[in-house]
This record gives structure tokens, sequence and C-alpha cells, in this order.
């Protein structure tokens, strides 16, 4: 009896078959299309549709002044628009070798760590959302309003910033910024371990992340995954670390690396990395440097002939500006290089053999902002 | 290795080298032919180890286009730019790399849709970005379109 079922068992075919995962799938987080090849509930193959949101700010950007183009940035990576807008800045800098004052260097780093912190701690609230928690985005809202409250009273605006312009910042910060920012650690210092209590000891959480979406460190560097991703896979990309700018060069904090490249690496690289950012502000926030917040530059920026390339440290890797001028007021070419863009392309080779549950973990844990992806 | 160290191994390796001075990087403009040779020998030669490709783009000039490499060691630490020069603009085509570094397969695909530059080699060239049945590559210098874009 038992061998002719099993008989009949082999001769059942498998048959793999298409699955459309999105555009309006709750955990892709944006328009992001997947086709998956799937053989039961394996995973084959995952094929990423892009596009839905694509806007060619590329194209735009070489008929913008350096100016306009700073605010076409932060429509790409919402979530880090503020180190997107300095890469922009930095880069022109570069060019017209000016000196920027320490006060807005200093300025510049604190707003920086403030928009990571609130950019994981969306990636946090969504992530235990996407696994089944609700509480999380709860409370990850919570302590992300504090930030946004402070943006908005320093510049005006709570996701677009746009706070900075060619030469330093656009406004000083407001007289209640150290004080608020100071609150904000404080304050989040004491809930910052909430947070390891409620998912990351959490035994489900762990079943559901650890050594699933595993990626070498090979790969990491090969497929160009960088950020909180890469540095979970034990692949030292921390921009702040290799070429720092800004006010990076004077402040101690360490890089965060893990070797186990699975999505609960990755999950812990980036709750290490607040702790982190929380550093940095605090070495900081209580030493701004009096001076100007910005030097006058010219009303029409005409960068050199050249080429320039500035990277930052975004959220969610690195970012790269690589402007061509030909010593006209608009571009001859810019290209973004946006880590979300080759953060994905590693997520065929981290799900094959995966269920379709595990997916969900693993682009939660890359933590991919579509508008960064498709530019 | 230092600029000068990299220079002269990429002169050896490619005779017709040429070199744009007082850039970031070290910048070494090669014909588009021998592309994959020499990304091959600056990823697996020791003295080199190019493992990470993290840039690559395309370029549209009057006369001519480029493919340009941003290459980065994460072992010895240095980097240098490679732009590969495609004479045609009527039917550019160059050698893929994402064989060498595997970011390359989106990102070559990106090219191909925005530039209309083929990659020989390549494993699913479709356009990434923009419809299959989208006429035009939209970021070369010469594409017109009435509805989207406005003339200045």
């Amino acid at each position: 009896m038992k061998e002719i079922e099993e008989q009949e068992i082999q001769e059942l075919e498998s048959q793999e078959y298409f699955i459309n995962m999105g555009p309006q799938h709750p955990s892709t987080h944006g328009v992001l299309r997947l086709v998956l090849s799937l053989d039961g509930e394996i995973i084959r193959k995952v094929e990423p549709h892009l596009g839905y949101i694509h806007r060619s700010i590329e194209k735009m950007c070489e008929h913008d002044s350096y100016q306009q183009i700073i605010h076409l940035t932060d429509r790409m990576d919402y979530l880090s628009c503020h180190m997107l807008n300095e890469a922009v800045c930095l880069g022109v800098e570069n060019g017209l070798e000016v000196e920027i004052p320490e006060r807005v260097k200093v300025i510049r780093t604190i707003i920086s760590e403030l928009t990571r912190l609130s950019s994981h701690q969306l990636w946090w609230g969504v992530m235990g959302m996407d696994l089944g928690a609700i509480t999380t985005f709860l409370y990850g809202f919570r302590d992300r309003e504090m930030i946004t409250d402070i943006f908005e009273e320093t510049c005006g605006a709570r996701l677009t910033m746009s706070y900075n312009i060619p030469g330093g910042l656009m406004f000083d910060i407001h007289p209640n910024f150290q004080k608020r920012t100071k609150d904000f650690i404080v304050h989040f210092k004491k809930k910052l371990p909430e947070y390891d209590k409620l998912l990351s000891d959490n035994v489900i959480f762990r079943e559901r992340t650890r050594g699933i979406g595993v990626l070498s460190k090979e790969d990491a560097i090969s497929y160009g995954v960088t950020g909180p991703s890469g540095r979970g896979s034990g692949f030292s990309c921390d921009v702040r670390k290799h070429n720092p700018y800004s006010a990076y060069p004077k402040v101690e904090f360490r890089e965060i690396l893990r070797e186990e490249g699975d999505c609960f690496a990755r999950y812990k690289c980036r709750i290490d990395e607040m702790w982190e950012s929380l550093n940095i502000i605090d070495q900081l926030i209580d030493n701004i440097p009096e001076g100007d917040y910005k030097v006058q530059t010219r009303t029409v920026i005409k960068l050199p002939k050249g080429e320039f390339y500035q990277k930052v440290e975004t959220a969610r890797g690195e970012f790269g500006v690589y402007i061509i001028s030909d010593g006209m007021k608009s571009p001859y070419r810019l290209k973004f290089r946006s880590p979300g863009f080759s953060n994905l392309s590693a997520l065929d080779k981290m799900s094959r053999g995966c269920k379709i549950a595990d997916l969900v973990a693993i682009m939660s844990t890359l933590d991919l902002v579509i508008p960064d992806i498709d530019r | 290795m230092d600029n000068e160290k990299l220079k002269d191994f990429i002169l050896k390796q490619i005779p017709a080298a040429d070199f744009e001075e007082n850039a970031q990087y070290l910048l070494a403009i090669v014909p588009a032919s021998h592309i994959h040779s020499i990304s091959l020998e600056l990823k697996n030669n020791p003295e080199t180890r190019f493992d990470y490709l993290f840039c690559l783009t395309g370029v549209d000039y009057p006369d001519h286009m480029q493919v340009i490499y941003h290459l980065k060691s994460t072992e010895l630490n240095h980097y240098t730019v490679i732009k590969a020069r495609i004479d045609s603009r009527e039917k550019p085509e160059i050698d893929t790399v994402c064989d060498i570094w595997h970011t390359a397969e989106f990102h070559e695909r990106e090219v191909y849709d925005l530039f209309g530059i083929v990659f020989r080699n390549h494993p699913d060239l479709r356009r990434i970005f923009l419809d299959e049945e989208w006429v035009g590559y939209p970021l070369r210098k010469d594409y017109k379109d009435p509805y989207n874009m406005i003339e200045y």
C-alpha cells in the first residue's frame, strides 16, 4: 500500500507558474510589481518590473539650474530627503570650490542623522506591520512625530524638506532647535530599548527572519548592495567612514557590521545604527559653532567644465550624484546613483528557494523606497 | 595603488587609452571594443582588485556616446573611472560586464532603456523603466517629445 502511494506522488508533476505581486501590494511600499515564478509555494525566480513612477528626473535636471535640482532630489528618496539635498549641494560646492562655514557642516550633520533616525523609525514600524504586528507601526510613528515636528519648525516642511542650498542652508536653525532635539534624544533613548523588547526578542519574529534571505559578502559587493543591507552581510561600505563629508570626520561612531547576511542581521544593523545616530547627535548638539549659516553664491551658478562625483550615506545606502558640466547653468548630464536600485537587483538572488511570506520579510529588510528606484 | 601606477597599468593593457587630467578620480577613456577585457583584468588582477562597480551610466555627445564605469576596490581602497567610447550614435553597441559585476545587469538595462546602447551578451536586455512600445531613447540629446517636454 505504501509503495503504491509513493509511486503516485512521484507521478504527479509539479508545474511552475507565475503570480503577480503588486503593483498595489501593501508590502511593496509603493508601486513595484514583482513577477514571481513559483513551484508550489517555493520561489524559483523574482523579476521586478519598474517604472510605474518613473519621472525622468535626470532629463529634467538637464534643463534646470542647480538650485532647482535640489528640489527634485527630495522627491526621490523622500525618507532621506535631507541627505539627497546635501549630496547635490556638496557636489556643487565642490565644483565651485566654496569653503563652507563650520556651523553649516554641523547643522547639516545633525539634520542628516535626525533624518536617518526618522527613516529607520518608519522602516521599523512598517517592517513589523509587514510581518503582522500592528503595534510597531504606532510606536514608530509616535517617535517619528517628534522629529518631523523639529523639521517643521526648522524649515517649514515635514517630509520633502529642501533645507539645503548651494553654499549653506536656507534659514538658520530655530531658537528651539537645540532644546527640542535634546528632548527628543532623552525621549528616544528610553524608547529604543522598547523596540528591542517588542520585536527583536520576539520568538515569532526571530523565526521569520533568522537564516532567511542570506546574502554573502561577495554577492553584496558584486550586486552593489550598500547601506545597512550591505553591512548586514559584512560589506564595509559606510560612506561616512570611507569618504567622510560635512562634520563626520570630527565625530566618533562605529560602523555597524554583521557577518550573517540574513534578514535578522540587516534588521539588527538598522537598530544599532539608530544608537549610533543618537550618539552622533549627542556629540554635536551642544557644540554648534557660531557663524554664518550660508556663504553667498551667485544667483546663476555655473560649474566649471569637468565632472564631479559626490557620494553620501543615506538611510538606504550609498547615494551618488555624478555631474558632468560643460560650463553652462545646467549640467550636461546628471546621474543619480540611487541605493535602492542596486539593492533591489539582489532581491532575486536572495529570495530563490524561499516562501512568499519570506519574500515579504526580505523586502522589508531591504527597506525599498520606490521613487528612489524609479527616479 | 596610486593614480600613476594605475595609469601605467591601464596603459599596459590598452596602449590606445586616453586620460583626463585634473579629475577627482583617475579617468581613462578606452575604445568600446576593449571594455570586457580591461574590466576582467581590473577585477581579477591581485594588484587592482576592482570588485565594486558603484556607478554605471551613459552619456550622449554630439558625435559619439560613452558608457562610464565607476570602480572601487574594497580591499585596496582605490578608485578609477573607465569611460568606454562608442563611435557610432546610430547603432551603439558594447560588450556587457554583468558577468563580472552583477550590479551591471540592472544598470545596463537602464542605459539601454534611456540611451539605446545595446549590450552584447546581456542575459535579459529589455527596457527597465519605460514600456516595451516606447519609441526613442529619452536621455539622448536629440530626443523630442512634444507632449511631456517643454522647449526652453
